[in-house]
């Protein structure tokens, strides 16, 4: 009898034990290091559905200016670099891998605004309400682009302060010695302005 | 503020024992269970290291209070379906649209609210209304279902901001319909409360035309994950024993005590750091947010 009570005690020892070793902040690493993997997910999501959208723009700008073949080239290459780099949530702490994504897409935001400014010269293009549509959603995906930006820029920050502050800081150098800063968005002024749409 | 020292006391105390392995003899694995066997004798120690961290812990806490202030103190509050900060809508309009935002949310849940600012703090509509939106948290939270109309005057620029679950009916493309068509041509002669009036209109028969649409798409959204736990035997058992021994034992008592607080303490204290808003005129936000979906314009 009296070894079953030793053993609960030490069985309810242990679950205390990891409830006030969590209160000490043990889970915050791995919490906030899923957080910002998921809304990373979230930026990739949304340039993805901005490049998603440019072969229908394309396509209807293409209807009403085929004598701008050189920008409408230059949009459908820069779609077709930047859609193959993709960045795995396990990349994340890699600077040179977040660069070259950067910088595709980045290429990708200047011919797509030099598409845009292009077919400011067609007035019957700009009453086509395929294009008007394209234009709003475009528009959208680059304000959603913007504001999933800034929610991992976010998040990253959390958790590179959480590795580097107390009581993270312990955990960071005991228990999760593996974790890695991640690569915050070198936020660059191209990126930060979408293109402008114009009515 | 009194749960800051206990809660800072009792880490610090793991923290060192654990943070410190080499004052501890060595290959002890899993450091930190010298403080739970923690006896008196180190609770002198504890309570010097304790005192430290308390006037620490209270000066972020009041950094962090001020901080907080200052950051809420940009944006208005959220005093019912219509904030008309700018002042631009009159009595009448008011009491003709509220009833319809009411009618919306008593009817389809949806959230919907006007605002108008007299100021963007120099930053672009976008970004603002997002803010806005995810600090009033409109719309259910595990539908997202809210959206914001938001006006301001001065910078003549106009945003209707989508929550995450009506991404689908309310799509960008609508969004700029309604402030190209409805919205912006009325403010370009001046007439605010109409323009408004009849945006709201648009907005509420586009959300409520087609009702299986927004019936079933918040669910889609991942961030709803409602995983019901299995009604477990484990957690019972587990329940059961806690009080025998709480029973059998008092020195388990004491630690179960210290522990259970703790954790109660710290939980309460990162609560009141989240969104704080008052609930004035007894409408508040359900806990929804946006992600930048839906469409601004200017006139």
């Amino acid at each position: 009898m009296s070894r079953f009570a030793s053993r609960m005690r030490v069985t309810v020892a242990v679950v205390l034990l990891g409830l006030s070793v969590s209160a000490c902040g043990y889970n915050n690493i791995p919490t906030l290091e899923e957080q910002a993997k998921a809304k990373w997910a979230d930026v990739q999501n949304n340039y993805q559905r901005r490049a998603d959208l440019i072969p229908n723009l394309v396509a209807t700008v293409q209807g009403y200016a085929k004598q701008e073949k050189d920008v409408l080239t230059a949009v459908i290459e820069a779609r077709a670099k930047a859609t193959q780099i993709k960045i795995d949530a396990s990349q994340l702490t890699d600077p040179d891998k977040l660069k070259q994504f950067q910088d595709a897409q980045n290429q990708l935001s200047g011919s797509l605004g030099r598409l845009l400014a292009v077919s400011e010269n067609y007035p019957d293009l700009k009453s086509n309400q395929n294009f008007l549509a394209l234009q709003s959603q475009l528009e959208g995906t680059e304000n959603r682009i913007a504001t999933a930006r800034r929610d991992y820029i976010e998040s990253v920050r959390a958790y590179n302060t959480e590795l580097k502050t107390f009581p993270g800081v312990l955990w960071a150098s005991t228990a999760f010695r593996s974790n890695k800063p991640m690569v915050e968005f070198a936020a660059n002024e191209g990126a930060q302005t979408p293109p402008a749409v114009k009515f | 503020m009194t749960f800051v020292p206990w809660s800072f006391e009792a880490c610090s105390a793991h923290s060192r024992a654990r943070g410190n392995p080499g004052q501890q003899s060595a290959g002890v694995r899993g450091p930190w269970v010298p403080a739970f066997a923690g006896t008196s004798g180190d609770e002198e120690r504890f309570n010097l290291v304790g005192t430290c961290f308390r006037r620490f812990a209270l000066a972020i806490a009041a950094l962090l209070c001020t901080a907080i202030f200052s950051l809420a103190a940009n944006l208005p509050a959220l005093t019912g379906r219509i904030v008309d900060q700018a002042n631009v809508i009159p009595a009448e309009t008011r009491s003709a649209i509220e009833p319809k935002l009411s009618e919306l949310e008593a009817k389809s849940g949806i959230q919907l609210v006007v605002a108008t600012v007299s100021s963007l703090d120099g930053q672009e509509v976008e970004p603002y209304a997002n803010e806005l939106f995810r600090t009033w948290k409109l719309g259910e939270k595990t539908k997202n279902n809210g959206v914001l109309l938001l006006v301001a005057p001065n910078e003549r620029r106009v945003r209707i901001e989508v929550g995450y679950g009506l991404e689908g009916t309310l799509t960008d493309a609508l969004t700029k319909v309604i402030i190209q068509n409805a919205i912006a041509p009325r403010f370009k002669t001046g007439d605010f409360s109409g323009g408004i009036a009849r945006g709201v209109d648009d907005i509420i028969t586009v959300l409520t035309t087609d009702a299986s649409e927004w019936q079933k798409r918040p669910s889609l959204r991942l961030d709803s994950h409602e995983t019901r736990d299995p009604v477990s035997w484990l957690l019972v058992a587990g329940l059961i024993a806690l009080v025998t021994l709480l029973i059998v034992s008092p020195g388990f008592r004491w630690f179960f005590l210290n522990v259970v607080l703790n954790i109660l303490l710290n939980s309460g204290g990162s609560r009141g750091g989240g969104g704080s808003f008052s609930s004035g005129g007894g409408f508040s936000g359900g806990g929804g947010s946006s992600g930048g979906a839906g469409a601004s314009g200017s006139w």
